[in-house]
């Protein structure tokens, strides 16, 4: 007998509903949107540099815009869009670095605690150096 | 003693002499408390409609046969207990592939991928008998233990959305089976199942969603492969430039 299989189509936008009703969906398209966010952010800085490679005057024009109270919400934004990045993260770390002594896996809490406290120690650093 | 309960059992149906499309078909079933999804199906088979078409073997979550989709997320049919669910209960063949027919689907397109990933040992070249076996270590062993648990279920490619959206993709079982023989102390076949693991269709078309890790009964955790496996890739490409190879 002749084979006939029958081939279920994946319409984009249904094919997005029907996986955002998951919630291991939902959580994943969450991580992906923080990267507009991130890229937003890294333009602001590129922006900066520039601003200071252009002298004084445009860069204190520079800082006074990021004090506007819109340039605040989306640095709050931004910043909390980050932690969830970098929370989200750390949690596969042991999926994607296993890592072996002796006879056994190195325990996943372990490497990601690790990584929360090497996320500590940098952000410490930065802070001092930026108050210095 | 009270009376078994009975639920509705949807079935998405699809004959290839007579459908044109798949059709929802229900079945009024008993669910004692130890009956799992495949029982239902068996009770349909043997005493309403014989001519529904479903695949089993082991009935004990071992060989890998009945991944259908319950509720719409993929689960094994032998190991999905009807007494956590409520009175209706809804079967689809797995996501994505597609339907040979009622619950089977076609899984050529896998087999295909995974016998190029050449799952088993590979030796450049091979020990003489008289030199004994090759030994290993517990701690050679217990690196890819978890990768060889794989049933080929096909679960994890039922809730990849990634594999939905381009079925060329190799996908998360097989990637973790070449990365199972890929860690093998024994193996030597590492370069040759690059070809495949680091091309476009490989690894680099997972994002990470991580759902086939999720939905593996078995906790292989094909995504964890997958992720070990780009690491490995990225360091290849790199190394090639400073002209090391791996
Ligand atoms: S990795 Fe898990 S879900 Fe995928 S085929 Fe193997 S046992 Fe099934
Ligand atoms: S019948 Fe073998 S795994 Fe379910």
């Amino acid at each position: 007998m002749s084979r006939k299989p029958y081939i279920r189509p994946v319409p984009k936008t249904s094919w997005y509903m029907k996986y955002m009703k998951h919630d291991r969906y939902k959580r994943y398209m969450l991580r992906e949107v923080t990267c507009i966010f991130i890229g937003i952010y890294t333009a602001i800085i590129v922006l900066g540099l520039y601003n200071l490679s252009e002298g004084q005057e445009s860069f204190d024009l520079f800082m006074a815009t990021l004090r506007t109270p819109g340039a605040l919400v989306f640095h709050l934004f931004a910043l909390s869009f980050a932690f969830y990045h970098s929370a989200t993260w750390f949690n596969v770390t042991p999926q994607a670095m296993p890592l072996m002594k002796g006879d056994d896996f190195v325990s996943g809490s372990l490497i990601i605690r690790v990584h929360y406290a090497a996320w500590a120690a940098v952000s410490l650093v930065i802070l001092f150096v930026v108050g210095a | 003693m009270s009376e078994t309960r009975t639920i509705k059992i949807e079935i998405l149906r699809y004959r290839p002499e007579i459908d044109s499309s798949p059709v929802l078909q229900s079945y009024r079933v008993p669910c004692p408390q130890e009956w799992v999804v495949l029982d239902a199906l068996d009770y349909i088979k043997n005493n309403i409609d014989s001519s529904l078409s479903y695949r089993w073997s082991c009935h004990m979550a071992v060989c890998g046969s009945c991944g259908v989709m319950v509720n719409g997320e993929p689960m094994l049919a032998c190991k999905t207990f009807l007494r956590e669910m409520g009175d209706t209960v809804r079967v689809e063949p797995l996501l994505n592939f597609p339907i040979e027919r009622d619950l089977v689907v076609v899984i050529d397109d896998f087999l295909e991928n995974l016998k190029s990933l050449k799952p088993y040992i590979i030796r450049k070249t091979e020990k003489p008998v008289e030199e004994g076996t090759h030994l290993q270590t517990h701690a050679q062993l217990k690196r890819f233990k978890q990768y060889t648990l794989c049933i080929n279920c096909l679960l994890c490619y039922a809730a990849c959305p990634q594999y939905a959206l381009n079925t060329n993709f190799i996908g998360p079982s097989a990637l973790a089976l070449a990365h199972r023989y890929n860690l093998d102390s024994r193996d030597e076949g590492y370069a040759m199942r690059q070809e495949i693991v680091a091309s476009p269709e490989g690894v680099w078309e997972c994002s990470f969603v991580g759902a086939c890790s999720e939905v593996c009964p078995k906790h292989v955790d094909p995504a964890s492969a997958v992720q070990q496996m780009k690491i490995t890739s990225t360091k290849d490409y790199f190394l090639r430039f400073l002209g090391g190879k791996r």
